[in-house]
């Protein structure tokens, strides 16, 4: 697991797992459609992710598919962290 | 009665009774949702139809038929009496969508006591204000959601009884209570509370401008009109598979997700999971659903995934579509009749009627963007909002307002008569909503008018959210207000003015907005946070929300000369 996936899955984790709840988060457990996060709850984490990396993701990527497992939010900032660089 | 074919046929000569005749109910007779919703449906000879088709987010399905459903409430009101809680106590149910949240129901109004869902995803302070404003006796809920109610539990004096229904006695403590319903023996008779029609039923909390959120009170007879509102709003027939995407922690989940459905005899499909697109279309292929009842913010959801998804569904069994909680906008029903090759019906009403009251009926031509007319039986208008006189003049906006008197309207708030009383005015119902009226008497949604937030069909408090707001290290002012989004026509904006000592940064609005989301809800969670020097204010000291909101919506501030700082 890589230091995006880890960083991501910890985050999920510790602010959107409940006390009680006792599933495992692996990087392709739905967190989307499973309600771990929901819309609502999809904005405070694309804002850490935006701070946490220093990235902007539009609103036109930040589809409740692209934010199903960590998997895909890690690949998500990924191809945001390239599109900065390239821009620079 | 079937739904009527168009709006003119039962309008003209429309009586509850309609509905009372068909229920086999006489004025005078004991009234009980919960034996309504399953015993009678068995009496009908409708015992082995399913009534409930459950599947989570992983695919683990449960099949429960009227029998079962009977059964099953009956085991659940057995275990409830035998807790010493009597007719009319307050208990709790704060589940997700598993089938003990929608059997309980009906076994907690066998009992004679109120039903008071609550969306399981609300903090623990949005959960100690309902539980501690309604006295609530007893709370039914999941294993999952017991740190929160453990966390308030010790201030809630009334609270005598927490319920687990996933767990064993031995994982919890000495004073919480497992009860597994399908483990339990099963009850096969139970004798349901005389109760009559107008038992207290249901106690829905809903939000306001000042306050907390009231409890808005429900009676067994509102029965009446959920039925028939399910049966031609909603055009259900006796082979239908019927789908709402409502948590019964809102109205819209107990009224159709539970009452209206079950009252008619009808197999419904409930998906305990989040959003996802094709899970959701996959859904309707699998179990052929029929009618569907939506929301704009789904809707718009599933028009931002695109029309080629649809295309990879079978989606024919779809026969009817219909919507609430915001107004649809003409966008999606152009795109839901492109791609599933019918409209959605938008439908309008609240926490408070208990039943669709203004509508656009199957028979009905929609004019897209319209909230259509009132349902028959309900009178309404719009009224100027100076005199409270009815505008009577096409496209001139006024408040909505209904003349009382239908079947499941609220009988009040909790313990709150001063906060009911002000909904009505000169003899009408207030909604708390402008629109207007086109010459063909179609109703059109113009917004709240009020500083309720309404965020993906659900109304938030801001008063709610700027105490809690409040309660952040960091903030010493605070104002929450609507914001325009295209997914869920209005999200949570939040002013806020630091203490001293605190400085502005992106760790400090991540931390306030988890915070909220916390302690509150996800819906009540700003999603973006202005830090100011000042918020505007009465000469009295008062926070203008109205100068923030019109600011977010590009509209006229209006007079300011009352405002201190401009």
């Amino acid at each position: 697991m890589d230091e995006i996936t880890t960083v991501v899955r910890d985050y999920i984790i510790r602010e959107y797992l409940q006390e009680g709840d006792d599933r495992q988060i692996t990087e392709k457990t739905p967190i989307i459609s499973s309600g771990i996060v929901d819309s609502f709850s999809m904005v405070s984490l694309l804002r850490f992710l935006e701070k946490k990396y220093s990235i902007h993701i539009p609103d036109e990527a930040a589809t409740p598919e692209a934010f199903d497992t960590v998997e895909r939010i890690a690949a998500l900032v990924r191809r945001f962290q390239k599109a900065e660089v390239g821009s620079v | 009665m079937s739904a009527p074919l168009s709006y003119e046929e039962p309008t003209a000569k429309f009586e509850w009774h309609v509905a009372e005749e068909e229920l086999g109910y006489e004025p005078g007779d004991t009234i009980n949702i919960g034996w309504m919703c399953s015993d009678r449906i068995c009496q009908l000879g409708l015992a082995d139809k399913w009534a409930l088709l459950w599947e989570d987010y992983q695919g683990n399905q449960k099949r429960f038929t009227y029998d079962d459903v009977r059964i099953l409430s009956n085991t659940i009101a057995h275990f409830l009496s035998g807790l010493d809680l009597r007719p009319a106590e307050r208990i709790c149910l704060f589940m997700d969508r598993v089938p003990e949240l929608y059997i309980g129901f009906l076994g907690i109004l066998k009992t004679g006591a109120v039903a008071q869902p609550l969306f399981s995803a609300f903090g623990d302070e949005s959960l100690f204000v309902r539980l501690a404003d309604a006295q609530t006796s007893a709370i039914i809920t999941q294993r999952k959601h017991l740190y929160k109610v453990r966390k308030i539990r010790r201030q809630l004096p009334s609270l005598r009884h927490v319920i687990v229904v996933d767990a064993d006695q031995a994982s919890l403590q000495p004073d919480e209570i497992a009860f597994q319903m399908e483990r339990t023996p099963r009850i096969e008779d139970f004798a349901v509370h005389p109760t009559t029609a107008e038992s207290p039923s249901i106690l829905h909390y809903t939000s306001g401008t000042t306050g907390q959120p009231k409890g808005a009170q429900h009676v067994h007879y509102s029965i009446i009109a959920q039925y028939l509102t399910a049966k031609w709003v909603l055009d259900l027939r006796p082979d239908d598979i019927y789908w709402c995407n409502a948590d019964p922690g809102w109205v819209t989940g107990t009224s159709y997700g539970i009452i209206g459905p079950w009252a008619n005899g009808i197999t419904q499909v409930v998906l305990d999971s989040g959003f996802n697109a094709d899970h959701w279309y996959e859904f309707i292929e699998k179990h052929r659903v029929t009618v569907w009842y939506s929301a704009p913010t789904a809707i718009r959801l599933l028009m931002k995934e695109g029309a080629e998804i649809v295309r990879q569904h079978d989606l024919s069994s779809l026969r009817h579509l219909a919507s609430v909680g915001e107004p649809l906008n003409p966008e999606a029903v152009i795109w839901s009749q492109e791609v599933f090759g019918k409209p959605f019906h938008d439908t309008f009403w609240q926490t408070e009627t208990g039943c669709i009251v203004i509508t656009n009926l199957p028979g009905m031509p929609i004019k897209p963007g319209s909230m259509g007319k009132p349902f028959p039986g309900i009178t309404a208008t719009v009224l100027n909002p100076e005199t409270y006189e009815p505008v009577n003049r096409p496209g001139v906006a006024g408040l909505i307002a209904l003349r009382p008197g239908w079947p499941s309207q609220i009988r009040g708030y909790w313990n709150n008569e001063a906060g009911f009383q002000a909904r009505f005015k000169n003899g009408w119902y207030l909604c708390g909503d402008r629109a207007s009226i086109d010459p063909d008497g179609y109703f059109w949604f113009m917004g709240r008018d009020d500083d309720v937030i309404n965020t993906g069909g659900h109304l938030v408090g801001p008063f709610e959210i700027e105490s809690a707001l409040l309660g952040c290290p960091a903030v010493a002012e605070s104002a929450a207000v609507a914001k325009p989004d295209p997914i869920n026509m209005e999200v949570v904006k939040a002013y806020v003015t630091l203490k001293r000592g605190f400085q502005v940064s992106d760790d400090l609005e991540l931390e306030i907005m988890n915070n909220i989301r916390k302690r509150l809800s996800p819906l009540a969670m700003p999603q973006e946070i202005e830090f100011v020097d000042s918020l505007p204010k009465t000469r009295s000291g008062k926070i203008v929300r109205r100068v923030l909101r019109c600011k977010e919506f590009h509209e006229p501030v209006g007079d300011l000369s009352t405002i201190m700082d401009d």
